[in-house]
């Protein structure tokens, strides 16, 4: 237990790195947003005078749902993108859940947003027996994805088996870091 | 005296220098035959990038069954046309003596050589043979062959060659792999396929003149049959999902192979020549390392279909399934000997991974390797030996152990880390 603690922490410390990587990319991306966002409450106050009360429900609602689809945005690259597995197990951890909530809210919501998941192994075992445990990781966090409303087609998995390891220590550790799922947004 | 004699002698003989695989052999047998093989003469001038003999010797101690006489213990070193003073070879424990001579003609190189049995007095055998400087290296082990056959009573493997995977990491996505052909004792390695992404499971045709293998084509994994003459690749698979783990039919014709294009792993068979697919197992476990028993009926596969990875056997006719293993929870990548009486494959115990062996009739197990993380196991043709994987320091090297487990060798590979062997068919 000890070591799936550590493990999620060394993931943990892992997303934290893409996100300071990710983070100055969302707010270029969100730059081209900016005029839609709130005008100054002066501006505001004439405009209202003009439209009517039905545009201002529109134009409320548009908004909301923008703040709700930048927010589903902001969650989905907030969360983890490494999922790991015990030995010769594929079953998701329920720690890994809320992390998948939040990509699989993303991706229902945005139809052309699309990921690959690479499923991997650690070294223990035979590496045609890995390839197959991989991809069933991989599967298995696709299937989730699914439940929760994301269209199977925005899904792309591959599995490398033991080919391609995170951790190079041949420990509990670094064997527990290598039985992941790679969540990539293309 | 003698040695004063003996090494004025060693210093007459050209014997080119090479680096070479170091042997360390880990384990022998108690009784060796005890060989000598004697710098082969230079009857020309202009050395040789070979030592022959020095790559004969390495061949037969590296069987386990042979030791060598060193060359310092030495009382003289005769050629081919040299009378044999049988009496000082058993004074230095020599029980059989190899003389040879390597000549310039008109045709390129004449290659001369004689086996003598010291305690019988006599010469068993002699040839010649004609070759060129880029061919000495083949005629070494064409004599080792001949020698180990000649002692043994058993076919020799020394001309046979090894395929496996070299991958050098400079990072989880910068990494370089390589298949590469050798011959068995590693030397004369050549690249013939190199990607940047994962290549696995080499396996051979039966005739010796294609490989299978699954490698990535952009960012899809396959299977692709490449015929070693042409270098023609053809694609067998590239379905989504896996395509892993090729074995060739014993004619040549077929391939199985791991598809999950269903959704699940599972086992196939493709036809060559026609493409056709025919789906040999269902079930939503695992199934997977497919390999044909010798005589074609029978494929041998790992499943996880009793909760933990074992190997079970399918007749190919009706694709009935018995379960083969039960001893341990990890039993995989399974391959049966030449004879088709025993399977080799890899076995957990005490959370390590060894390489054992397993006779299908009596169902006794038997350990092969005290090594750790030993997988890929491959038998040699004549059934004597197993070439597997092994790791040392995060390390791949090869090993090679006798079916017997009394003799193990540890092939160190020159730089890369090595993995994934797959031992030749005969080509004679």
């Amino acid at each position: 237990m000890n070591i799936l603690k550590q493990a999620k922490a060394v993931g943990i410390a892992a997303t934290l790195a893409v996100l300071a990587g990710c983070a100055g990319q969302v707010n270029e991306q969100a730059a081209p947003a900016e005029p839609t966002k709130p005008a100054t409450s002066e501006q505001k106050a004439s405009a209202s005078k003009l439209e009517s009360a039905a545009d201002k429900a529109a134009r409320e609602a548009r908004q909301a749902a923008f703040e709700s689809a930048e927010q589903l945005r902001k969650n989905a690259m907030a969360a983890d993108t490494l999922f790991f597995f015990g030995f010769d197990r594929s079953d998701l951890g329920q720690d890994a859940l809320d992390d998948l909530d939040a990509h699989a809210k993303y991706l229902a919501a945005n139809r052309a947003a699309k990921v690959r998941l690479e499923g991997h192994a650690d070294e223990r075992g035979t590496r045609a027996y890995n390839l197959a445990l991989g991809e069933r990781r991989a599967n298995s966090v696709t299937r989730y994805l699914v439940i929760q409303g994301v269209n199977r087609s925005q899904i792309e998995t591959v599995s490398y088996g033991e080919e391609r390891p995170l951790s190079l220590s041949r420990d509990d550790n670094g064997w527990s870091r290598n039985r992941r799922v790679e969540l990539i947004y293309q | 005296m003698r040695l004063l004699i003996c090494l004025i002698l060693a210093s007459m003989v050209a014997i080119p220098t090479r680096a070479e695989l170091v042997i360390e052999i880990t384990r022998g047998i108690e009784n060796p035959i005890k060989i000598a093989v004697v710098p082969f003469r230079i009857k020309s001038s202009g050395a040789f990038d070979v030592d022959v003999a020095r790559l004969i010797e390495s061949n037969l101690e590296r069987s386990g069954q042979f030791a060598r006489v060193r060359r310092d213990n030495m009382l003289s070193l005769p050629g081919p046309d040299d009378q044999i003073f049988y009496r000082d070879w058993r004074a230095i424990d020599s029980e059989y003596t190899v003389v040879g001579s390597i000549e310039r003609d008109s045709q390129g190189l004449l290659v001369r050589y004689g086996l003598h049995d010291i305690f019988g007095e006599r010469v068993l055998f002699a040839e010649r043979i004609p070759g060129s400087q880029e061919s000495l290296r083949d005629i070494g082990h064409y004599i080792s062959d001949r020698i180990y056959e000649a002692l043994t009573g058993v076919k020799g493997i020394f001309s046979t060659r090894l395929l496996y995977v070299s991958a050098e990491r400079r990072s989880e996505k910068d990494q370089t792999f390589k298949l590469i052909l050798s011959d068995a004792d590693g030397g004369s390695p050549r690249t013939i396929f190199q990607s940047s992404e994962p290549i696995l499971s080499p396996a051979w045709s039966p005739d010796g003149s294609r490989v299978a293998y699954m490698s990535f084509r952009g960012k899809r994994p396959g299977i692709y049959v490449q015929t070693f003459a042409s270098g023609e690749v053809q694609k067998v698979s590239d379905f989504p999902g896996l395509n892993s783990a090729p074995s060739f039919s014993p004619d040549g014709r077929k391939l199985a192979l791991t598809l999950s294009r269903d959704g699940n792993p599972e086992i196939y068979v493709a036809n060559l020549r026609t493409g056709e697919l025919a789906r040999m197992t269902n079930h939503f476990a695992i199934d997977t390392e497919a390999s044909w028993s010798p005589d074609g009926r029978s494929i041998l596969f790992t499943s996880s279909r009793g909760g933990k990875p074992q190997l079970y056997l399918m007749h190919v006719a009706d694709k009935v399934v018995k379960r083969v293993t039960f001893d341990g929870d990890y039993n995989s990548n399974g391959t049966f000997t030449p004879d088709g009486e025993s399977i080799v494959f890899v076995h957990r115990t005490n959370d390590r991974f060894h390489i054992a062996r397993m006779n299908l009739k009596t169902r006794e197990i038997r350990i092969l390797t005290e090594t750790d993380l030993d997988e890929s196991p491959s038998v040699a043709p004549n059934g004597t030996m197993v070439i597997y994987a092994t790791s040392d320091e995060g390390r791949g090297l090869l090993g090679l152990v006798s079916m017997d487990g009394r003799v193990r060798v540890r092939l160190p590979s020159v730089s890369e880390s090595v993995r994934e062997p797959a031992w030749s068919p005969y080509f004679n």
